[in-house]
């Protein structure tokens, strides 16, 4: 079971992870995290294979896969 | 549980200024698993440009000496005349490679200098405020081309790797781009590659990577990545010019 670690604060809502995440199992949250950004969430975590495609799209490295 | 993926450790851990999307953020993390990978970090010299690519000094750990704009091509051959033992790594912008540097990059490149240069292509001046760049394409507007870049007064949009590859000092010429997984598979082998012709004294290895800047641009994130696809790949096709195994010079 693949385990997806999101630094909040460092996310700034762009999607590009959203975007290209195979299974559909990121969708942006509606917290704000200090810099008044909603970042992203890992929602459907059965679905994760753990590929790593959302960490490798993000500009800025936020998200840490762990499997 | 294993981690497969995280932050290179050449990475400095800090937030960046980069907009949402800016694939800066992007190239710098591919830049620092090279530097990683070939264990170069104590060794390595930067010569930061001007423009959003500046920042490089705080956001990768090694030491940076800064340059006038389009200058650091020169600052980076002094810095390895004298120092031939360490490892220079440019990281210029568009505006600063394709407009004011032009001659710098064209010559520190015939003399075979042996650097790594990472040239950021995202066709228009970022920092400065979204202004027409040598690289913007036909028909893009900008700030300095409010009714899209017409040739007949601006030129087309130049295509710096085609020009480096056909000089004889340039060992590793490509232009790759990070808007898709596979693609930005072959950025970092295009990357590494031009860390390689370096390490291996094969004489200069640039890379020309497709970025975008969703700000200038007037678009989001995932627009300006379906942009890179759309309107710049179909002009500046990605590829390796040029590959040298060799070595002429050393």
């Amino acid at each position: 079971m693949p385990k997806l670690e999101i630094r909040e604060e460092r996310c700034k809502s762009c999607g590009l992870c959203i975007e290209f995440c195979p299974k559909g199992c990121l969708e942006i949250t509606d917290r704000f995290n200090p810099s008044g950004y909603n970042p992203v969430g890992w929602m459907n975590t059965e679905e994760c294979t753990g590929c790593a495609i959302c960490a490798r799209m993000c500009p800025d490295v936020v998200i840490e896969v762990f499997k | 549980m294993k981690q497969v993926f995280g932050r290179p450790e050449s990475l400095v851990d800090v937030a960046s200024h980069f907009c949402p999307g800016c694939h800066h953020g992007t190239i710098h993390r591919l830049v620092a698993e090279a530097i990683d990978h070939y264990g170069v970090r104590e060794e390595t010299i930067g010569a930061a440009s001007v423009g959003c690519s500046v920042f490089m000094y705080d956001y990768f750990d090694i030491d940076v000496v800064e340059s006038p704009h389009g200058r650091s091509p020169a600052v980076a051959t002094g810095v390895k005349r004298s120092n031939p033992e360490k490892f220079v790594l440019l990281y210029q912008g568009d505006g600063d490679l394709a407009a004011i540097g032009t001659a710098e990059i064209i010559h520190a490149a015939n003399r075979g200098e042996p650097l790594t240069v990472i040239f950021v292509n995202n066709t228009v001046y970022g920092m400065t405020g979204g202004q027409m760049a040598p690289t913007t394409m036909l028909g893009q507007r900008t700030t300095t081309s409010p009714y899209g870049r017409e040739f007949s007064q601006d030129g087309y949009p130049i295509k710096i790797t085609e020009m480096l590859a056909q000089l004889e000092g340039v060992a590793y010429a490509a232009r790759v781009a990070v808007d898709t997984p596979a693609h930005l598979a072959k950025a970092k082998k295009a990357i590494f590659a031009a860390f390689e012709a370096q390490v291996e004294k094969r004489g200069m290895g640039m890379v020309e990577i497709l970025s975008s800047c969703p700000t200038n641009w007037g678009m989001n994130a995932i627009e300006a990545n379906k942009r890179i696809e759309t309107e710049m790949i179909p002009y500046f096709p990605l590829g390796v010019f040029k590959e040298r195994k060799g070595s002429d010079f050393f």
